[in-house]
């Protein structure tokens, strides 16, 4: 007689998880970030070249989308100018709650080395916020850092969007 | 009609609502195929483009407003940020063009490193065309595979220069370091490499690939009369049949020394634009390794030698007390070039990168202009769309190879 | 007294000066050493004013009338065979002498000769488009335009090309700031939220080294994150940096466009 009994004891344990729902859904959003490609100037080919064969940005669950109806996380690689500027908030507002954005590049998260008349000083007067790459431009490794930084800046948040103190850009 | 107000702000500023039968399209600014950030407005009748007006300027970030109010030396990195595809042939262009002012001669050691940086860049840029075009088009295995050959490309440039993207690896007056242990080895390799996979990979998934043949022949055609007037150049002019290659017409740099073809497309169509940009990167790896010969008998000197407008060597700057003055006085007040005018054309990889430069005899440009192919490749949109299926637009804007670096500066 | 600042003219200038320095200049050669730039020069003087010629830097520079440009441009393009214009755009000498110089580089194939065509315009007056000769004066017109304010005549689409509609002033003047006057740095801010939304944005940072370490607003240290805006700074006064007077920005201290727009 064939043994169908499982000993749950050496074998890893109940299959059972016990958790709090903000952990579940947590887990399910930080490993399923969907970036929307909003490729600017230079960083954007390291964005790329992140999404490439060599380093494979799909390991973590991310999956670049064309629309911002689909995406979780807005990658604002580049420099934006003041003429963009209305567009980048436009397709922000686009996008369905809950969302994050990822400042990628010295460009957008100050206006770096285009300390001009016709660039953006820092996406973070138009667009709140949430994790700044610095670098000129960062080197595809670094976005995947930030992306886990992101990750990890979820799974400690609250699943209720409403509980999180996000930057009164956001009411605005 | 969405009501604007402070929560969602109505930024449309296109009238869609017309009497005739044509229908507007608003293409980008942020759109994953544009290249960019390039906005078309095309008027549609049916599936067919009446009219297409193409937005430049979403990129603007006033770099040669930069170029006025920044030392010569200071500016040589923000022009990485023009055709970020290929940084190292901007910073050539805009180098050249100082040194054509002050009447500078290069040393040769410098001027083979230049060059090798030169014909790597144009790889990169190439098969960046090959990897973006080809997945414009919906053939995504070749973005992957051109990918893998210019990482391997990037990890040489990063062995030379320290940068993946932006390189800054030309002063002006030569080069500020010597090629690295065993380059010259990783670069036959890659030379070996992209050849074997140009010849194979890329033929095999493309050459003869049926959809991507339709999709390309016969579209986004340009009589050459058309591209002399629109100001096309470099692979744009070529493929219209007109054999002007800068690097063999005005010969710079060591391009006068090395033994390469230019090779010519006469279907004026994105299909032999693309067996252009094909055998243009296989005549890239033949000057590569010419390139690699000749460095060996050059003399270790890599910058020129000029006090009065470049810095010494940094062992005559730390022994030298004279040295060290006039290094002081270039880092903190910058050289003045002689007041006159310069413009040098040189063969990026999009097309005629040139910069002029008006010099006032002051440490500032008194006025800086860099031009763009690509920024007239894209005024050349507004006349080859038209007339076109919507399909096919993507294929020409991806033919065109524009860079919105350099096209809004 | 304070220090004069010339208000024509907010370019970077050099410091400090040698009282001895003599600018040197780039040789020039006369057009009679090149046999085909003579040759063109000769077809051009017999139907065109030309108030000079040389050669510099292997290109021949030919200063004509502003009147003349698009017949000495159309001469160049039918009889001397320059079939392409590969850059056209104008450098500002309104502090110096009330004139743009407008210049046209155009290249000739065959003989793989430069010239670059140049016409003093003053200002208020307009430029004749050579849309007609060259299809890509279209867009190095629109920017000639955008960026300096330079009005052509006779051009199919004459709108701004690299700035938004709206904007107000031509970056390129010697008279605009780099960093943009007070309508450019709130131009996003105002489109997007309304101008009673810039109290709550704030001014631009126009200092790139400036530092504040106790902004929980923007910055979180991973690990050790508090309420957003939360006091961090545990009684200890944060040390005011003294920034040096080249560095500071003032926007209204700059010339703004304000006369112009009425």
């Amino acid at each position: 007689m064939a043994q169908h009994q499982v000993n749950y004891a050496s074998a890893g344990g109940l299959p059972v998880a016990l958790t709090t729902v903000d952990h579940l859904l947590n887990w399910g959003r930080s490993n399923s970030l969907w970036p929307l490609t909003y490729g600017l100037a230079c960083c954007a080919i390291e964005m790329m070249a992140s999404g490439d064969s060599r380093y494979d940005f799909d390991r973590f669950g991310t999956i670049f989308r064309a629309s911002p109806r689909q995406a979780d996380v807005m990658i604002l690689a580049g420099t934006l100018s003041k003429k963009h500027a209305e567009f980048a908030r436009r397709l922000y507002d686009q996008m369905t709650e809950p969302k994050w954005v990822i400042s990628m590049g010295s460009c957008a998260n100050t206006g770096g080395m285009f300390n001009t008349y016709a660039t953006v000083q820092g996406v973070d007067r138009i667009i709140p916020v949430d994790i700044y790459l610095p670098g000129c431009a960062p080197r595809p490794e670094t976005l995947q850092y930030a992306l886990m930084m992101l990750q990890t800046k979820i799974r400690r948040e609250s699943a209720n969007m409403k509980k999180n103190t996000k930057q009164n850009l956001r009411l605005l | 009609m969405q009501q604007p107000n402070k929560l969602t702000p109505f930024f449309e500023n296109l009238n869609f609502e017309r009497d005739d039968n044509t229908m507007v399209i608003n293409f980008g600014p942020q759109h994953p195929s544009a290249h960019g950030q390039l906005r078309l407005m095309l008027e549609l009748d049916g599936e067919q483009v009446v009219k297409a007006y193409p937005d430049i300027g979403y990129l603007h970030r006033g770099i040669e407003k930069m170029a006025e109010n920044m030392t010569y030396n200071e500016f040589l990195p923000t022009t990485d940020r023009l055709d970020y595809i290929a940084s190292t042939s901007n910073n050539y262009a805009y180098a050249l063009a100082v040194e054509k002012l002050i009447g500078l001669e290069v040393p040769r050691r410098a001027q083979v490193i230049r060059t090798m940086l030169l014909e790597v860049n144009r790889l990169l840029s190439h098969l960046f065309f090959i990897a973006t075009h080809a997945l414009d088009v919906g053939a995504m295995s070749v973005f992957l595979y051109a990918f893998r050959e210019r990482e391997f490309g990037m990890d040489l440039m990063e062995d030379y220069c320290g940068a993946r993207l932006t390189h800054s690896a030309v002063r002006i007056g030569g080069v500020p370091l010597d090629l690295p242990d065993g380059w010259m080895i990783n670069l036959r390799k890659w030379c070996d490499g992209v050849e074997y996979e140009l010849k194979h990979t890329y033929n095999a998934l493309l050459e003869k690939n049926r959809i991507w043949k339709m999709r390309l022949e016969n579209v986004g055609v340009i009589t050459p009369e058309d591209a002399l007037s629109w100001g096309c150049t470099g692979p744009m002019l070529r493929g219209s049949g007109i054999a002007y290659d800068i690097r063999k017409e005005e010969p710079y740099e060591l391009y006068s020394e090395l033994d390469f073809d230019i090779p010519v497309a006469d279907t004026n169509d994105s299909y032999g634009r693309y067996r252009l940009y094909m055998a243009e990167m296989l005549e890239s790896t033949k000057i590569l390794r010419q390139l690699v010969i000749m460095y060996d008998d050059t003399e270790p000197q890599l910058m020129a030698h000029a006090p009065a407008y470049i810095s010494a060597p940094k062992e005559e700057i730390m022994t030298q007390n004279y040295s060290l003055m006039q290094h002081f006085v270039l880092v903190t007040q910058g050289m003045r070039p002689p007041k006159g005018e310069v413009y040098v054309p040189t063969e990026s990889p999009k097309g005629e990168l040139g910069f002029y430069i008006k010099s006032e005899g002051e440490p500032y440009a008194y006025r800086l202009k860099c031009r763009a192919p690509s920024f007239f490749h894209t005024g050349l949109l507004q006349e080859i769309l038209v007339g076109t299926y919507i399909a096919d637009v993507v294929t020409i804007i991806g033919s065109t190879n524009i860079v919105f670096g350099e096209v809004d500066r | 007294m304070r220090k004069y600042t010339p208000k024509d003219s907010v370019q970077a200038k050099a410091y400090y000066t040698d009282r001895f320095h003599v600018v040197p200049s780039v040789p020039t050669q006369d057009v009679s050493t090149d046999e085909v730039f003579a040759k063109q020069l000769e077809v051009l003087s017999s139907k065109v004013d030309i108030k000079s010629a040389y050669i510099q830097i292997e290109q021949m520079r030919v200063e004509i009338d502003h009147k003349d440009n698009f017949k000495a441009i159309e001469i160049l393009k039918n009889e001397c065979g320059y079939a392409m214009m590969s850059e056209m755009s104008a450098v500002d000498y309104l502090a110096q002498d009330g004139e743009f110089e407008v210049f046209y580089q155009l290249l000739n194939l065959e003989e793989r000769k430069r010239v670059r065509v140049v016409c003093r315009i003053p200002q208020g007056l307009a430029i004749e488009s050579i849309v007609p000769l060259y299809k890509s004066a279209n867009f190095a017109e629109r920017e000639l335009f955008d960026m300096f304010g330079l009005v052509v005549n006779n051009h199919p689409f004459l709108k701004r090309i690299l700035m938004p509609d709206d904007w107000e002033g031509h970056p390129l003047l010697k008279t605009y700031p780099l960093h943009g006057d007070e309508f450019a740095s709130w131009y996003e801010v105002d489109k997007i939220f309304g101008k009673e939304a810039r109290e709550a944005i704030g001014p631009e940072n126009r200092d790139p080294a400036k530092i504040d370490r106790y902004d929980t607003k923007r910055f979180s240290r991973v690990g050790r994150e508090v309420p957003f805006g939360a006091d961090i700074s545990e009684g200890e006064p944060d040390t005011p940096i003294e920034y040096s007077q080249t560095l500071l920005v003032d926007y209204n201290a700059s010339q703004t466009q304000l006369k112009d727009r009425k």
